[in-house]
């Protein structure tokens, strides 16, 4: 056979958004760790992915915007091309069977709309976070909040792939809200104080580790143990109210 | 005993790919913890970081095998890396399993499996952060057992003050040999304490238990005895051979790995050992006599490992795997039944041979060409001779150009540097070499962008083979060698841009030198480079040959030996070797006349035992074993869907 001829691939014929979870230890879990684990899940479970055409073909998959490695997340999403129509359910099920605890198939829905792109990066898009930080007294953390959200705009260093750039972590945040935890925190600290907040999407996103580095820069704050962050929600932001809608609806 | 995950997990967002440290992967066992009296734990380290150490074939096989045990748990452990290493010092955190995160220093048994001496600093960090105290003849009952096995454990004498125990071999059987006499003795109220275990493991002769020897030395600095210090203590202690691979067809579930490691395939081993006798290859020799597995028992394995793992790619193992009595129909038949599938096959070490290339086509033909490696390891004829590796030029250049008529672009040859005997001239024929591979495969291709990579090791004498008496050649002559043939190379500017030249210089070679054939005094040396900061030796970023030379030119003070003595020293024939008590199997005499054979032009080849009659290396006669190959004439049918599967899901 002539080694240079291209592999024939098969057409799509249905698309598939996946809603999945990280959790607990598997937030360490870095967005290409990530993509290895979904495509073996994907082997395993025998879900007929389309593949790209050429010599190194490569399952058709589309990675939203993940978390940043150390985040856990409770809404992240992709997308997969399928080359023979599967059941969405089933599909859920096989695939959460197939993939390491802690890396959670949450639901499976057949694509439609805009892309996921679009509906998760694209201006409107906004992200809601709860953070726990262990050692840190609420009214400490609520103070370092009201003195970010007096500045007009707060600016943080971040390094991105093309050098560092500035981010206003004031301008992203849409709210934020202070409260005490109710367990003991990771780390055996009594003390800890919980931080949810919706943030709006932008080139770059501001990221929990921002908005740290933000309440640091407007107060000082400096939490004695690494707080633990996780994304409740991401999807279409609605400015009046806060809330980010299902991206999948 | 209760994870101390919560501990660790503060650190990990301070440390690089914390990953690596969460455990987790797919196939991981967690078993409870059991009863005290009756469960046997072991700790498995590899004693590299976790990229490298989770592929390897020998921990997954032993971890799978005695997890399978009732009673029995098996958790791994692996180096921390320095960040991580600096933040568990500061905060009180022991060496953990990524398992379930339990400290090591709980276990019974810790069992680090040593495929190279440069992991040595790394099992004394782990100790240390384990709170493990470094010399055995320091630790009570209440610490781990610990033993060493790989391919390193052949000579454990630079780290015998710091192991238990040493096992030789396979390790399949000899683990849970090992499980039951610790079981025992925990059941019967661990009487006699940790000296009386130890002497029960020692018993048999198949466990090494260092403190049980004493070593003499003579006034010139050489060894003058090994002998056993105490009644029922064997003088000399095997190796391990399993005699039937298809009866231990492991590793079935496959870790898979979250984190991104040096391997990311299923690795079968198609066979073990090789007999082909190339003089400076102490895995040929350690690990004799050949035994396949055979071509329905890799069929089966490769199946239920990609469906346990989801693995896209299959590597078939072996120290030479074209040698398979069935490897064109293995070939044929896995890739017949993997079409489509967009999985790949490869074999991962290639003989100079055209029908490797066959081979490599038949695996491939699903997917690109792009890379080709052959190990011809000598530059000229007469260095081959010497190593006993009998490849002609003519052959080379037939493999290459029969490579690059099928469509591969790109040809690695790997050679040593350093070899016994070895002159100027031999290295430089290396360019020779290279310049004829580019002009054949640019004639069989018809095209100039092809390319030849030329990967060069510096040659270290290994124990348990016929170069343990050669003097290895110094770090300026290697590195000075190395760049006679850089220039060599360039000097012909219509070739070296088509030709790639990868080394290393020569100093790593030396230290790896001094760990593969010292004796007990070289643990000093062992000792001093890891507390002036000896980590991850392995790795060029981290390797420091100064800190090893002044470490070793402390630790030897008034010995009368030194680093060269251990390294560049031809030794002798009455020599009393440090390893000599250790029985690979292999006749010293044997070894002796190879070495002498090597020394002599006019000397005949060794010819494959597989293929012609025994040349009596030693090795069946004294260790009871055989030659265990095919062809079975067997074939693998093609593979028919499992019902039930996604694809019997009726379309929505």
């Amino acid at each position: 056979m002539n080694p240079e001829a291209p592999h024939p691939a098969r057409p799509v014929v249905q698309r598939l958004r996946v809603q999945y979870a990280k959790r607990g230890r598997m937030r360490f879990t870095s967005a290409r760790d990530f993509q290895r684990a979904l495509e073996r899940a994907i082997r395993r479970a025998e879900v007929p992915v389309a593949w790209s055409q050429g010599f190194s073909p490569h399952p058709r998959i589309s990675y939203a915007d993940a978390v940043p490695t150390g985040i856990a997340s409770e809404a992240e999403y992709v997308e997969v091309a399928l080359q023979d129509r599967r059941d969405p359910a089933q599909v859920a099920a096989a695939l959460a069977a197939a993939l390491p605890d802690g890396l959670d198939v949450v639901r499976v829905v057949e694509a439609a709309g805009p892309s996921l792109g679009e509906v998760l990066s694209g201006a409107g898009a906004g992200s809601a976070w709860l953070l726990r930080l262990p050692g840190v007294e609420p009214a400490t953390l609520a103070a370092a909040l009201r003195a970010l959200l007096a500045e007009p705009s707060v600016l943080v260093a971040r390094a991105t792939k093309s050098g560092r750039t500035e981010v206003d972590v004031r301008a992203a945040l849409v709210t934020a809200e202070v409260s005490a935890a109710d367990t003991n925190a990771p780390g055996g600290v009594d003390t800890c104080a919980i931080l949810r907040m919706v943030v709006r999407h932008g080139t770059p996103s501001v990221r929990p580790d921002d908005v740290l580095a933000g309440l640091h820069v407007a107060a000082g704050l400096a939490p004695p143990v690494p707080p633990v962050a996780t994304r409740l929600a991401q999807g279409p932001l609605d400015e009046q109210t806060g809330t980010v809608a299902d991206p999948l609806a | 005993m209760d994870s101390l995950f919560a501990a660790l997990e503060p650190l990990l967002p301070r440390v690089r790919k914390p990953v690596q440290y969460v455990g987790g992967e797919l196939n991981a066992v967690v078993k409870p913890w059991g009863e005290d009296a009756t469960t046997v734990r072991w700790a498995l380290m590899y004693p590299d970081a976790y990229e490298v150490g989770l592929p390897n074939q020998g921990l997954q096989i032993l971890y799978e095998v005695l997890n399978e045990q009732a009673d029995t748990l098996a958790e791994r452990t692996y180096a921390v890396w320095p960040d991580l290493e600096a933040l568990m010092r500061e905060h009180g955190v022991p060496q953990l399993t990524v398992d379930a995160h339990r400290p090591v220093r709980a276990f019974d048994l810790l069992g680090v499996s040593f495929a190279t001496e440069l992991g040595y600093t790394n099992l004394l960090t782990a100790l240390d952060l384990a709170g493990i105290p470094l010399r055995a003849v320091d630790r009570d009952e209440t610490h781990p057992v610990v033993v060493a096995g790989g391919h390193a454990a052949f000579n454990p004498e630079p780290v015998a003050e710091f192991v238990d125990a040493a096992v030789l071999g396979d390790g399949e059987q000899i683990v849970t040999a090992i499980t039951t006499v610790v079981r025992d003795w925990k059941r019967s109220g661990r009487p006699g304490g940790r000296t009386e275990l130890l002497a029960r493991l020692a018993a048999g002769g198949g466990v090494y238990v260092p403190q049980f020897y004493d070593v003499s030395y003579l006034p010139d600095g050489r060894l003058g005895a090994v002998t056993p210090n105490r009644p029922g203590v064997p003088a000399r202690v095997h190796k391990h051979t399993v005699a039937d691979l298809d009866a231990w067809p492991y590793p079935a579930k496959p870790l898979v790995p979250l984190a991104e490691t040096v391997h990311e395939r299923f690795s079968v081993e198609i066979f073990r050992g090789c007999t082909r006798g190339c003089r400076f290859c102490q895995a040929g020799m350690i690990t004799r006599p050949v035994r396949e597995r055979s071509i329905t028992t890799v069929g089966a394995m490769v199946q239920t490992g990609l469906e346990a793992s989801g693995f896209a790619e299959v590597g078939l193992l072996s120290l030479s795997s074209a040698d398979h009595s069935e490897i064109g129909e293995m070939a044929t038949d896995l890739a017949d039944r993997y079409q489509g599938s967009n999985t790949s096959l490869s074999l991962p070490s290639t003989r100079v041979d055209a029908f490797n290339v066959t081979l490599a086509n038949e695996l491939s033909r699903n997917g690109r060409r792009s890379g080709l490696t052959f190990a011809p390891e000598g530059g000229s004829e007469r260095i081959r001779k010497v190593i006993n590796k009998m490849v002609t030029e003519e052959d080379l250049i037939r493999t290459v150009t029969t490579a690059y008529a099928a469509g591969w672009r790109q040809v690695k040859l790997y050679f040593m540097c350093g070899l016994p005997t070895e002159t100027d001239e031999d290295v430089l024929q290396i360019a020779a070499l290279a310049r004829e591979v580019i002009r054949a495969g640019r004639q069989a291709s018809g095209r100039r962008d092809i390319r030849c990579t030329v990967s060069i090791g510096g040659f270290v004498p290994k124990p348990h083979t016929p170069f343990q008496w050669a003097g290895q050649l110094d770090h300026e002559q290697t590195d000075a060698r190395l760049q006679l043939l850089r220039e060599e190379i360039r000097a012909d500017r219509d070739h070296a841009k088509a030709i790639g030249l990868r080394y290393h210089d020569g100093k790593p070679g030396i230290i790896e030198g001094l760990l593969s054939r010292g004796d007990r005094r070289v643990a000093a040396v062992v000792r001093a480079a890891w507390e002036d900061g000896a980590r991850f030796d392995g790795w060029s970023e981290h390797f420091r040959y100064d800190r090893w030379a002044a470490a070793a030119q402390r630790a030897l003070a008034g010995t009368g030996v030194d680093l060269d003595w251990y390294t560049t020293r031809e030794r002798t024939h009455d020599e009393v070797l440090p390893w000599d008590h250790l029985d690979a199997g292999l006749d010293k005499q044997w070894l002796w006349e190879s070495w002498q054979d090597a020394l002599d032009p006019d000397a005949p080849d060794i010819q494959d035992c597989r293929w012609n009659p025994c040349y009596f290396c030693g090795v069946c006669p004294s260790l009871g074993s055989s030659i265990d190959i095919g062809p079975t004439g067997r074939r693998l049918l093609p593979l028919t869907p499992v019902p039930g599967s996604l694809d019997g899901f009726a379309p929505s």
